[in-house]
């Protein structure tokens, strides 16, 4: 059942076979024996969750059920959740509880899935490992003594570990693919503008995109289905027709599912950085995809080496501006020592924000300073058109894109939390999709052995053109068809004291 | 450009983070390391190239000058900042935020 796709799991609700509460309890049952070591929760409240189980049971009974009714799904803690604890990783927000719900978490609701809990992440989305939550670090349920990924690292390990039955996370320079790389599951960030940023805790708002942490790409479409929308509350919410993003999934030629589909691969992401192993798994993939019927072109993104500098001028600059709103006078901390205002706010966001938070708001300031601002700012969003335009060249010889979705496999923890910049190489192929506002997945793609003999996912990513998610979920789905890399889960040992 | 600790105690104030001079000197080592990847920008050849500040280029919207939110006060204040340490006490009054005194 904890393996069961989307699908299934509607299907054996709708025929009565298992109940919402029995299936979130089984969930609830397995976060209560796993979750204090892996540490992917940091908000869990079986009652209300059960509530919701039940609710939803009603609803299957009165047959107004829909394909996510009653099924429970783990939530990002960046989402503001009505009465629930919403802390974005951040002591800042150790006691903050949401009087209002994200439009994404008011899309589950209205579809009737239910809230299993808030997951870990790093601090206010800032980080590659989960590593600068103030709520501790999160396990790679591979290998305990490696990081998930980030920043969505809880949801991450939620899916991995099959602690949840699907999650959410935001992307803003790869914290849903990068972990779904490390982590071994599907993953969809989708095109800038697609998912309502209305009540997502705002780190760096030009790039901040919501998305599907799942099991497989059929489960991704059907998240998407819920959470994609026009959202007036969000201006940069895209007013477009509903779409339904499983469409293309069933109806592909059974011999050649893929058949003329042009698959592009930048030369640049299999350059110097990218670990051996990880190149030979991305390599049998791209053979995989010749198989049903792609073909391989060569392309180039020149400027993606330029991309990371370029992120870490444009998301410290927002997230400065963004997070000068934690002043401690209405919500958040507050310092408890004080000698007037200004005092105040300098201490409470000392106190409140971890040194990662830190360094980046003082690097947006510092690039927004007066006689800064062309040199850097304007400077990055120039070349962040330039990095645009890479990809509309790339766009005009094939449909998609393919490459690997991080450098290397899981890291251990505690091995670059020292080195910011070490930290930063990890979204080398992320973060230009991100600066494009284009859509791009994370899709298993085989294992690469680590020096110490574990053998760790590796993610294939796919990048599409501007609002191709549908396209590239069946490009994933038809992979997920003739391969079983996503169906693996890791094994757990059994928590002490358990049968 | 090198930074020195006093620019990294400028920049904390003008951010509203207060640093110490320890930290300051751990921060100037770590932002040292960043700002010398942002440089690789300064190579790159820009002129003429319209900066992009959001992927699509959208127009914001408009929307009819009517009441679309309710009073929540009660329910926004609840969460105001706890006061005194431990206490149940919190930063309002009177449906007012409470501060330290700003005027004489």
């Amino acid at each position: 059942m904890i393996n069961s796709s989307l699908k299934t799991l509607a299907q054996m609700l709708a025929n009565k076979e298992i109940s919402s509460v029995e299936l979130t309890q089984t969930f609830l049952n397995r976060i209560d024996a796993y979750n204090p070591e892996i540490n992917a929760y940091i908000a869990l409240d079986h009652d209300r969750t059960l509530a919701q189980a039940k609710a939803a049971d009603a609803r299957i009974a009165a047959g107004s059920a829909t394909p996510l009714t009653g099924i429970p799904i783990a939530q990002k803690d960046i989402f503001c959740a009505q009465g629930w604890k919403t802390t974005c990783g951040s002591k800042m927000l150790e006691n903050f509880i949401a009087p209002y719900d994200a439009h994404v978490i008011t899309q589950f609701d209205n579809a009737g899935a239910v809230n299993l809990g808030k997951t870990n992440m790093d601090e206010f989305a800032m980080g590659s490992s989960n590593e600068t939550s103030y709520f501790g670090g999160v396990k790679n349920p591979w290998d305990f003594s490696r990081v998930p990924g980030g920043s969505s690292g809880g949801s991450a390990a939620a899916v991995a570990a099959r602690l949840c039955a699907a999650a959410t996370g935001t992307d803003t320079g790869g914290s849903i693919r990068q972990p779904a790389s490390l982590c071994g599951f599907t993953g969809l960030k989708p095109t800038y503008g697609v998912v309502s940023r209305y009540g997502m805790i705002a780190f760096a708002s030009s790039l901040d995109q919501a998305g599907p942490m799942a099991k497989s790409a059929e489960d991704c479409a059907l998240m998407m289905n819920v959470m994609a929308g026009f959202d007036e509350r969000d201006s940069t919410s895209l007013n477009r027709d509903k779409e339904d993003y499983t469409r293309e999934l069933y109806n592909s030629n059974p011999n050649k599912p893929l058949q003329g589909l042009r698959v592009g691969l930048p030369k640049e992401f299999f350059a110097e950085g990218l670990d051996a192993g990880v190149a030979k798994v991305i390599e049998d993939a791209i053979a995989e995809y010749k198989k049903l019927g792609a073909e391989i072109v060569e392309i180039s993104l020149p400027n993606t080496s330029l991309s990371i500098p370029v992120y870490y001028v444009l998301a410290p600059a927002e997230a400065s501006s963004n997070l000068s709103r934690y002043d401690g006078v209405r919500y958040g901390h507050r310092a408890s020592e004080y000698t007037d205002l200004m005092d105040m706010y300098c201490k409470s966001r000392a106190e409140g924000f971890g040194a990662e938070v830190k360094r980046r708001i003082l690097i947006g300031t510092y690039v927004l300073s007066a006689g800064y601002y062309d040199a850097y700012y304007l400077k990055a969003q120039q070349i962040r058109r330039l990095i645009a335009q890479d990809f509309e060249e790339a766009f005009k010889k094939c449909d998609v894109i393919m490459g690997p979705a991080a450098p290397s496999t899981a890291f251990k923890a505690g091995e670059k939390v020292d080195d910011p910049v070490a930290m930063y190489l990890q979204d080398i192929y992320t973060i230009s999709t991100n600066l494009a506002g284009l859509p791009g997945m994370s899709v298993p793609a085989g294992f690469a052995t680590s020096a110490d003999g574990k053998p760790l996912p590796v993610g294939l990513q796919i990048i599409g053109n501007y609002f191709d998610e549908a396209r590239m979920l069946n490009v994933a789905h038809q992979y997920q068809q003739v391969t079983d890399w996503h169906a693996q889960a890791p094994t757990l040992d059994k928590p002490e004291g358990t049968a | 450009m090198a930074l020195s600790t006093e620019d990294i105690k400028k920049i904390a104030h003008l951010a509203r983070i207060e640093v110490s001079d320890s930290d300051a000197a751990a921060t100037l080592s770590k932002l040292t390391g960043i700002l010398g990847l942002i440089e690789q920008m300064q190579a790159v050849n820009t002129d003429g190239i319209v900066p992009m500040s959001h992927s699509q280029d959208v127009v914001q919207r408009l929307r009819d000058d009517v009441v679309t939110k309710t009073n929540q006060r009660e329910a926004f204040q609840k969460i105001s900042p706890a006061i005194g340490n431990g206490s149940e006490a919190r930063a309002v009054d009177g449906g007012l935020y409470l501060v330290p005194k700003v005027i004489e």
